[in-house]
């Protein structure tokens, strides 16, 4: 069994407005110094192998064909 | 002109495009489930809006790969038109029928109202009913209605004539880039759009504004 996690995040210069009230609220609970805050969505995993190579390519298939949407959306694919 | 009505669990407005293909074309629909690969032989295939799969993942993600769209993905390569209303653009767009995205509306906020649409390009089989540059009005309801692509396929659809209707009159409701309201594919067979001119096409609903668009798809323009 391995164990994978997905993180999909906008691309830049794709607006975030869900990133941008969250940053408004975390300034309005007094927390300074904020940059920017982009949000995403985590995907965890589990695929039945033990072949590291065959589960990562099979997760990165599964995020072009659903998990992200490449129109707006970058991913990241780790293994454990 | 036979048409047909798609049915996914969680779209909601089929009733109300049912009820207009029927008013327009003096014909009703035959429906489509999720199931189904078969598609029955008709002129027009509507997608209409709601909440397919309740909008998990992304809205109109789950749907964009149900069979029952690959089955509508070639009866639209063969020239059958295709119009995708709300979540019917939204899966659209997912399935990679259209081009662009649909983002979460710019305000946050789910938007219901009226806004005002200018037919930008009155040269397809769905706009023909109406006058170039005309402003209509149409009912919009939505929460992820906010139109994105990249710059380059901007340039493209814009070029093309593919950008149909644009929001008018400072109306746009989501933040829809350039302010697109609804956008055919190259072809011009398949057409998405937010607003819902089904919701718009007697004098019970206040206006028949959105009527020109099923008498052109449905070619009934005589009118």
């Amino acid at each position: 069994m391995i164990n994978a996690r997905v993180t999909v995040t906008l691309k830049n210069g794709v607006l975030d407005p869900q990133g941008k009230a969250i940053e408004g609220a975390l300034g309005a609970l007094g927390f300074e110094g904020i940059g920017q805050i982009r949000q995403g969505k985590v995907f965890d995993l589990q695929i039945e192998t033990a072949d590291k190579a065959k589960a990562e390519a099979e997760v990165k298939a599964m995020c072009e064909k659903l998990l992200a949407n490449t129109v707006i959306e970058n991913y990241t694919i780790s293994l454990a | 002109m036979k048409s047909a009505v798609v049915q996914l669990p969680g779209l909601n407005r089929d009733r109300d495009m049912i009820a207009a293909l029927t008013k327009i074309s003096g014909k009703a629909p035959v429906t489509i489930w999720q199931t189904e690969t078969d598609i029955p032989d008709v002129d027009l295939i509507v997608i209409p809006g709601g909440f397919s799969y309740g909008d998990y993942l992304r809205c109109g993600a789950i749907a964009a790969r149900m069979p029952v769209m690959q089955a509508i993905k070639a009866k639209a390569e063969a020239g059958v038109k295709v119009l995708g209303v709300c979540n019917g653009f939204q899966i659209l767009v997912e399935a990679g029928l259209l081009p662009g995205a649909l983002m979460r509306n710019a305000s946050l906020k789910f938007v219901c109202k009226e806004i005002k649409l200018e037919v930008v390009n009155a040269n397809t089989d769905f706009s023909r009913a109406y006058e170039q540059g005309q402003i209509i009005r149409c009912p919009v309801a939505h929460h992820d209605g906010n139109y994105f692509a990249d710059a380059d396929t901007l340039k493209t659809i814009e070029g093309n004539g593919q950008v149909v209707f644009r929001y008018a009159g400072g109306t746009n409701p989501n933040g829809s880039v350039n302010d697109i309201a609804g956008i055919v594919n190259e072809k011009g067979n398949v057409l998405g759009m937010m607003p819902h001119p089904e919701n718009l096409i007697e004098a019970a609903h206040g206006g028949s504004d959105g009527r020109g668009l099923f008498a052109s798809a449905l070619d009934v323009i005589a009118a």
